[in-house]
């Protein structure tokens, strides 16, 4: 029998369970793992450094393409910095607005990561049930915005245009009869908040067929129960937040406990898991999109009943109305001031952070008075995460490498930046 | 919120000492600036003392101050920017801490909170800052074999060099950068009270 040695193995950077490009070394004993060193940065971009040399404005939609499958939470943390520098008040329906879409962004993130987990660990109608929900939401991100991923909706100052009065209908095609086309457009007669409302109707009924699947599924739990445990004490040092943190059983919730947009004035809980394993996380996440769906519902019965402004009438943050501008010379010289050299902030420094699906996204922003930020640093809740891996997998096999990572919801966009 | 915080900054000015430089609130948020004689004790402190407990270590950054204002900068070059949360008392605390400029190092708190670790690697890709006792000090962001750091104010914006396939070598490799950068919107920093401004890149 000839002596076996460790060796080392690469896992990815192109393998279909690394979650975009991570090159994973893997130093095994057999089939168990002696140490993981994760290899980063195959999709760094400088974001910072090119948010340096950009207006205020024009950093916002880099905001959307960190953290890509929740694009709009990234947006709301920028926002938030920028008007904590300036100090202006953002209207009430704006912030409800934000909180909507902020949960729908959670929505959307949490079926991504629960699809893909399930297919990582080998289910696979579990994803594809998951994008039959992403397609209606992504719709309410396209009426809103124009862009189905990449919104860039929210505006320093508020949201950039008020929710529209008509659901956009599907357009008769060659490909679907007559039959079909009322049937897709059953739900989208009415506004955007109907629309979301009949959703926040069904979507409980969704996630108990999710639960069906997997919760009690043997199979399941064998991959997930006791895999990669991280106790509360552990996570904290880690610097472990959202439901990473709160599936080690810490009650952590900037929603709840430093509460940002809307988030007071809304009934929810926070749910948090006991033995922080795979299996917990997997239940506070898909707990967190009951909650989630609870918030959206109340947001938009409070939206039918107040309309207003949706963003700030300072000029010299936002832009006036269109109306106005055909008018009213002023009104013409913020417009062009503000879109040529852009906002002028004031010097200081802030961090504004923001409950993201995945955790604590922090803005850092240094201004010294310019027209563009002086330093920008973003604080990702995947970095620390994946920098837990090495601790998570070691003693672990093969096949759990595949299981924790999953259950760190990495996206490359935000920890590469 | 505030009122907490203004105790906080009474608290630290007693407890720290000769290592606290200065402690200032500003937009609600207390800044506080370390020496770094004695940082590594008062960071054990802001951790396990009851009154601070920030157990959860939030960002590690660093920061380079070279061009700030366009000129007005005078103090060191260099900072790291710590930035730390209480679950317990529900309080944000920042610290700053400077290094020197020619070879800018910084005591790393890894021991103090393990989620240091990666964060002090960024800030050492980026910056060049080195952590004296972090235990794998390598880059982490960038390339492999990348020269330079990339996030100095003096570091060009489109970089120095770029990559291309050779056919002739029947391989990838690397030149100096043919592009130019290019600015569309100039860096202005407006000065009220005089009315002008002056423009800069």
């Amino acid at each position: 029998m000839p002596e076996i040695n460790n060796f080392t193995m690469n896992f990815g950077p192109q393998h279909p369970s690394a979650h975009g490009v991570l090159r994973l070394v893997l130093e095994l004993d057999g089939e168990v793992i002696e140490r993981a060193d994760p290899h980063i940065g195959l999709l760094h971009r400088a974001t910072e450094k090119l948010a340096e040399n950009k207006t205020y404005l024009q950093n916002l939609p880099y905001m959307d393409r960190l953290d890509y499958v929740s694009m709009l939470c990234n947006e709301h943390a920028y926002c938030l910095a920028v008007e904590k520098l300036l100090g202006v008040e953002v209207p009430v329906r704006a912030q409800y607005i934000r909180t909507l879409f902020d949960e729908i962004t959670r929505v959307l993130n949490h079926l991504l990561w629960l699809g893909a987990y399930a297919l990582d660990v080998g289910a696979m109608s579990v994803f594809l049930y998951c994008f039959r929900e992403r397609e209606d939401l992504m719709d309410v991100y396209e009426a809103v915005s124009g862009a189905r991923m990449h919104a860039a909706y929210y505006r320093p100052g508020g949201v950039y245009r008020d929710l529209p009065a008509q659901m956009p209908l599907y357009q008769p095609s060659p490909y679907r009869n007559a039959k079909r086309l009322t049937e897709l457009n059953g739900n989208r007669q009415g506004s955007m908040l109907d629309f979301i409302e009949d959703f926040t109707r069904r979507f409980p009924t969704y996630v108990d067929e999710y639960e069906t699947l997997l919760t009690d599924n043997r199979i399941w739990k064998q991959r997930t129960v006791g895999i990669g445990v991280v106790g509360p004490e552990r996570a904290i040092q880690l610097g472990f937040t959202g439901p990473m943190l709160r599936a080690s059983g810490v009650a952590w919730d900037l929603r709840r406990t430093q509460p940002y947009a809307a988030y007071a004035e809304l009934d929810f809980d926070i749910p948090v898991g006991k033995t922080g394993d795979c299996y917990d996380r997997y239940l506070v996440r898909v707990a967190e999109m009951r909650q989630s769906n609870q918030i959206i519902a109340q947001c938009v019965d409070w939206l039918r009943k107040n309309p207003g402004p949706v963003i700030t009438d300072d000029f010299k943050v936002a832009t006036p109305p269109r109306e106005e501008m055909k008018t009213s010379m002023e009104a013409l010289i913020h417009h062009f001031k503000l879109f040529s050299e852009g906002m002028a902030v004031p010097a200081g420094e802030v961090y504004a952070a923001v409950e993201a699906p995945k955790g604590e996204f922090g803005i850092y922003m240094i201004s010294d008075g310019a027209n563009k930020p002086y330093r920008m640093k973003i604080r990702a809740p995947g970095f620390p995460h994946l920098a837990a891996m090495d601790e998570m997998a070691r003693g672990h096999m093969i096949a759990d490498v595949v299981a924790i990572l999953s259950t760190m919801d990495i996206v490359f966009g935000e920890i590469d930046r | 919120m505030t009122d907490a915080l203004e105790n906080l900054r009474q608290y630290l000015g007693a407890a720290l000492g000769e290592t606290l430089r200065n402690a200032r609130m500003d937009r609600g948020e207390l800044t506080v600036e370390l020496s770094r004689e004695g940082f590594l004790a008062a960071c054990l402190r802001l951790r396990d003392d009851a009154d601070c407990a920030f157990d959860l270590l939030v960002d590690v950054c660093g920061v380079d101050y070279v061009d700030y204002g366009d000129g007005l900068w005078e103090g060191p070059r260099f900072a790291v920017v710590y930035h730390l949360l209480s679950l317990k008392h529900r309080q944000r605390l920042r610290v700053r801490i400077f290094a020197d400029d020619d070879l800018p190092i910084v005591p790393s708190v890894v021991d103090i909170w393990a989620a240091a670790n990666w964060f002090e690697r960024e800030a050492f890709d980026l910056y060049g800052i080195l952590f004296d006792g972090h235990p794998d000090l390598r880059r982490i962001l960038t390339d492999y074999g990348f020269v330079g750091y990339p996030f100095r104010k003096d570091f060009p914006l489109v970089g120095t060099v770029e990559m291309r396939y050779d056919a002739d070598q029947g391989r990838v490799v690397y030149e100096p950068t043919r592009t130019e950068e290019r600015v569309v919107v100039p860096r202005i920093i407006r000065e009220e009270e005089e009315g002008r401004y002056n423009a800069r890149n």
